[in-house]
């Protein structure tokens, strides 16, 4: 996100060591996003013992880890694109809105008798349309991805509304709900799951293993020195963008094969849950740094925390508390780690950054 | 990238944990395919459940409401409670913080998980969660319905708190007393337009205006405020600017009665806007005592937990299998009289109470 | 983006804040004039528009809106953001309402409780962000899960109605001295001496200069991490204010009250001036917004319109209202290097 690319306020990633060199920080980078993930799958594999021994039965069924799966399908799906958006330094509130307003149109789509493949192609392209409109207004328009977002957020929620009103459509047909109750056959892996995991990968290796990915994490490090050497930020940011409304649209098409129904408030409140399972996944705010296995890892930390907690009958209401509390000690913990490192650092270089000085190349100009 | 490894293996370990403990234990693959959602005859589960799930234990009956923050499912629960005291069971309430079906899925799909012996649940949206609840009743659980059907074939027995019609009739009766001479506008406060209940009570009541009695009252606007009180109060104070000469506002929700009350108090209209619809005795108290609402409606909540929580026990003794023209009595209820299953395989508790100066303070719910 | 990101070569922070100025006077006016118009509409429309109670109850309730607003404002001032307000706002007016049905408190204390409240929950989002360095938008969306699980937890499914509270509690609510409702007056006091205090503090000037360059910030001495501190505390202050009056206003009250409020008042903020990157933007800009957006919403209900566009129309509104902003920053800046460069 820009404006935080600019506020010296919170340390998070990096503030506190700004002088390192490019290449040494680039290793110690590394270093630092496999330790998160570690982390991550220890606290994960806690989690499973937890689960197992408060919930010895039933924990560890088929059945549950389709339910396991399943309560956080779309979030998962919308926090893929989500990670990019956030490395290049950007953000995406719109995406429960776009979720909606692809369950209400195609709704409206197939109750207006639509044929629902139609219906579909129809939505996605829609996804992409509001993906665009972002893009463009945030990337050519130079305007923070905060507001607009947040604007867009608010309007594609509303327009869902205005479509499909109040009311909910149902009657799908059978194939249509089979593939997002259903499983695949002789497995409890259910197939929006499939569907999960194939863009996970697509985007892993995108992100991770192409010169696009390492386009987009140099723009989000510097966005005025990957310009000048070449990467088209602009045009990369647009596409993120429309990637994810795309991706929105879909996920809105699995909820609503899932629940056999489509209604204009589909999704309502995803978009919290999505940023939190990024920011979980060890992606910094700031943009950069992340990976996709992190959040990969979050969304099933959350899956499960949120499993177990209700198996245990654990309120609601603590599981709220549980999720807030694990995003703010995520984030804090390496950062009082690092400045616990640079104090000690600094202490022996008689050096001191001053505080609230944006790191060098990060106070990015118009 | 050889620094990633460590934390790649990890989390590769860390997903295949899952996939192979749930493969490796637990006896039958679940038949994740439900049955197509279309209305059948009501007999779905047989009279004795074989245990899929570990240890159904009977009895062990969880209650899943709309939401959880709402007192009138607090005082069907009292009632729950109460007979789970009774005839030695267990009671449970569990539910989402909105009345969103998409946050009441997953906990019907963990009751499942954990084998309650039955579900008692009020749907946040009939055909959503009807896939869960079938699963659930594949897998030995008893699914009665209360307060919000689920769409049918996905229960064995819908608890009716009331049948609608005579709501949607009262209503406008009550709308009639209130009005002076039975004539001027009225306007209708509905909680969310996707509720089940409201729409059908809400349908009921304008095909009972098109009586000729009725012919005076004319109805201008129906708004929705979402069973959210502060949504509600600002529908509320809505319809009393866009409608100077509004006689009634009629409001078949709980949280919406008592917004609109509050507004005509506060707004000083008491005596000219009159407040009616379905309403909980102890918020309304202070209303019917001032006139601001002289009559409402309801039913007894805490029967409806009581009748739902016996339902679901007559269900797995076997006594019953919700098959229309089934025949049971509830001693405490319908003057211990029997109760008969009716069509789709729904109970009704009993005629609407109205309460009023009168009785309403021998209610406490 | 916002021109007073980079350090003016010539004039120092004059021309930024010349800038800022410029903006800040035009879009209060513009938003003032845009109000005029259409209320002069609706009061067409709907001569109902005008009466004292409809009139009332849009101030009233723009009125609690402005002055979260009002701290929404500083933090942004300061280039973070609190997305925590509804679950501030919402747990202070159940706790409140609580302390008076169960007869802990009277009145007046239970209020002061309310607002201190208030001041601790904006205390501790300034401790996560401040001291800890917690990105602001972690952090709050982090306490925004969290407040709202407290409020969830000690309401346990209860709410507390009109006739739990004390009676006469509601009636500031709709009072008014001379016409003007009395919370509108807090409001505009509260807008008032805010602004000032920016204007002409150094405390004030400190919040402006944190945001717009915070290099040039902390070379000047600028403890930032105060700033910082202080801002998300006055807007825990001010939820807490605002939380107090919903719950006047509206009696009735449950683990869910003020939810969606914080899209109304970053929005507020964001169509009053406030520009997001910080530095720039003036209280009375965020005022004027939450009456914008009060009158909106009345003029959808009076003009009978479907409820169902309000959503469309405020992102709408948003998406206008930051573009010319950018608009704006940006033909200025061209006139100032124009003028710079000749």
């Amino acid at each position: 996100m820009s404006a935080p690319a600019q506020t010296p306020m919170a340390a998070g990633e990096g503030a506190a060591s700004p002088t390192r060199s490019a290449g040494r920080s680039g290793n110690a980078r590394l270093r630092g996003l496999a330790t998160w993930e570690t982390l991550l799958a220890l606290v994960l594999l806690g989690m499973l013992g937890l689960g197992a021994a408060t919930s010895p039965d039933v924990f560890l069924t088929p059945g549950n880890f389709t339910n396991l799966t399943a309560a956080l399908m779309e979030v998962a799906i919308m926090a893929l694109p989500m990670t990019l958006i956030i490395i290049v330094g950007d953000i995406d509130l719109s995406v429960e809105s776009m979720l909606g307003l692809s369950s209400a149109v195609l709704g409206f789509l197939y109750a207006e008798g639509v044929p629902l493949e139609i219906g579909i192609v129809v939505v996605l392209a829609m996804g992409a349309a509001g993906g665009l409109f972002n893009g463009l207004l945030i990337a050519r328009g130079g305007l923070p991805s905060l507001v607009v977002t947040l604007g867009t957020l608010a309007l594609f929620r509303g327009l869902a509304l205005v479509v499909l009103g109040p009311r909910g459509i149902s009657k799908f047909p059978e194939a249509f709900t089979d593939f997002g109750f259903g499983t695949v056959p002789g497995t409890p892996i259910p197939w929006p799951l499939v569907v999960l995991a194939v863009i996970a990968v697509v985007l892993g290796l995108v992100l991770h293993r192409t010169w696009i990915g390492r386009q987009i994490f140099a723009a989000g490090r510097n966005k005025d020195a990957a310009r000048y050497s070449g990467v088209r930020v602009q045009r990369m940011k647009v596409a993120l963008f429309v990637l994810s409304g795309t991706i929105a649209a879909l996920a809105g098409v699995i909820l609503t094969a899932r629940f056999a129904s489509a209604r204009a408030d589909a999704g309502q409140g995803m978009t919290l849950t999505v940023v939190t399972m990024v920011l979980l996944g060890g992606v910094s705010i700031y943009g950069g740094r992340g990976t996709i296995p992190g959040v990969v890892l979050a969304a099933l930390t959350l899956a499960v925390l949120g499993n177990v907690l209700r198996l245990a009958n654990v309120s609601a209401e603590l599981q709220s508390i549980a999720i807030g509390l694990l995003l703010i000690v995520s984030v804090v913990i390496p950062s009082l780690a690092r400045q616990v490192s640079s104090v000690i650092g600094s202490a022996r270089r008689d050096r001191q950054p001053p505080v609230g000085v944006a790191e060098p190349g990060e106070v990015s100009s118009p | 990238m050889n620094v990633h490894r460590p934390g790649r293996l990890l989390a590769l370990v860390g997903a295949a944990a899952i996939v192979v403990g749930a493969c490796g234990s637990a006896a039958t693959p679940s038949p994740a395919t439900p049955a197509p959602a279309t209305p059948a005859p009501a007999t779905e589960a047989p009279a004795t459940t074989p245990p899929e799930s570990p240890a159904a234990a009977a009895l062990n009956i969880v209650f899943i409401p709309k939401a959880v923050n709402n007192p009138y499912f607090d005082a069907a629960a009292a009632g729950g409670k109460k007979a789970a005291d009774e005839l030695g069971g267990t009671f449970t309430q569990i539910g989402p913080n909105n009345a969103v079906a998409a946050e009441q899925i997953p906990f019907i799909q963990d009751a499942t998980t954990k084998g309650y012996s039955s579900i008692v649940v009020s749907a946040d949206g009939a055909d959503e969660v009807a896939p869960a609840l079938k699963d659930a009743m594949s897998k030995g659980s008893k699914v009665v319905g209360y307060d919000s059907s689920p769409a049918a074939g996905a229960y064995n027995v819908f608890v009716n708190q009331t049948d609608f019609s005579l709501i949607g009739s009262s209503m406008a009766q009550w709308a009639c007393d209130l009005a002076p001479g039975c004539t001027g506008e009225i306007a209708i406060l509905s909680a969310t337009a996707t509720a089940t209940n409201q729409n059908a009570w809400i349908a009921d009541m304008t095909k009972a205006l098109a009586d000729p009695k009725f012919a005076n009252l004319k109805l201008v606007e129906t708004v929705y405020g979402n069973d959210d009180p502060q949504e509600s109060t600002n529908q509320a104070q809505g319809l009393l600017q866009k409608y100077p000469d509004l006689k009634v506002i009629v409001a078949p929700t709980t949280v919406g009665i008592l917004a609109a009350a509050q507004v005509v108090k506060q707004q000083g209209q008491t005596g000219k806007v009159f407040v009616t619809g379905l309403g909980l005795p102890n918020d309304m108290k202070p209303f019917v005592a001032d006139g601001t609402a002289p009559a409402f409606g309801l039913w007894s909540v805490p029967d409806l937990g009581y009748l739902a929580y016996n339902v679901a026990a007559l269900l797995e003794a076997g006594t019953i299998t919700g098959a229309p023209g089934e025949t049971f009595t509830v001693k405490g209820l319908n003057n211990d009289q029997p109760y008969t299953i009716g069509p789709d395989s729904v109970v009704i508790l009993g005629p609407p109470y109205k309460f009023d100066k009168t009785n309403i303070d021998q209610f406490n719910f | 983006m916002a021109a007073e990101t980079t350090v003016p070569r010539t004039g120092g922070p004059g021309v930024g804040k010349r800038m800022a100025g410029a903006i800040a006077r035009q879009r209060e006016l513009s938003l003032a004039g845009l109000m005029v118009v259409l209320a002069a509409f609706v009061a067409i429309q709907a001569p109902n528009f005008l009466s004292a109670s409809n009139l009332t109850q849009v101030t009233v309730v723009a009125s609690i809106i402005a002055i979260a607003a009002v701290g929404q404002a500083l933090v942004i001032l300061t280039r973070n953001v609190d997305l925590s307000v509804e679950a501030m706002m919402g747990l202070v007016a159940f706790v409140v309402a609580d302390l008076l049905k169960f007869d802990v408190l009277p009145a007046p204390a239970a209020i002061a409780a309310g607002i201190a409240l208030g001041l601790v929950l904006g205390m501790t989002n300034g401790f996560l962000t401040a001291v800890l360095r917690v990105p602001a938008i972690v952090a709050t969306l982090g306490t925004l899960s969290i407040y709202r699980g407290i409020d969830f937890l000690i309401a346990g499914g209860k709410q507390v109605t009109l006739g739990d509270l004390p009676a006469g509690y509601t009636d500031p609510a709709r009072a008014t001295i001379l016409g003007v409702p009395i919370f509108v007056l807090i409001a505009i006091a509260i807008v008032v001496i805010v602004a000032a205090a920016l204007r002409w503090t150094r405390a004030g000037r400190h919040v402006y200069a944190v945001g717009s360059n915070p290099e040039a910030a902390s070379i000047l001495g600028i403890r930032s991490g105060v700033v910082v501190f202080g801002v998300f505390s006055a807007c825990g202050l001010l939820a807490g204010v605002a939380g107090v009056m919903w719950g006047m206003n509206y009696g009735t009250i449950n683990a869910t009250a003020a939810s969606g409020v914080t899209l109304q008042v970053v929005a507020a903020v964001v169509v009053g001036g406030v520009n997001i990157n910080g530095g720039s933007g003036t209280v009375i800009g965020a005022g004027l917004g939450a009456l914008f957006l009060g009158l909106i919403s009345n003029a959808l209900i009076l003009l009978r319109l479907s409820q169902f566009w309000l959503q469309a129309i405020y992102g709408a509104v948003i998406l206008v209202a930051v573009s010319l902003d950018a608009f704006l920053v940006r033909g200025l800046k061209r006139a100032a290097l124009a003028r710079r460069s000749r």
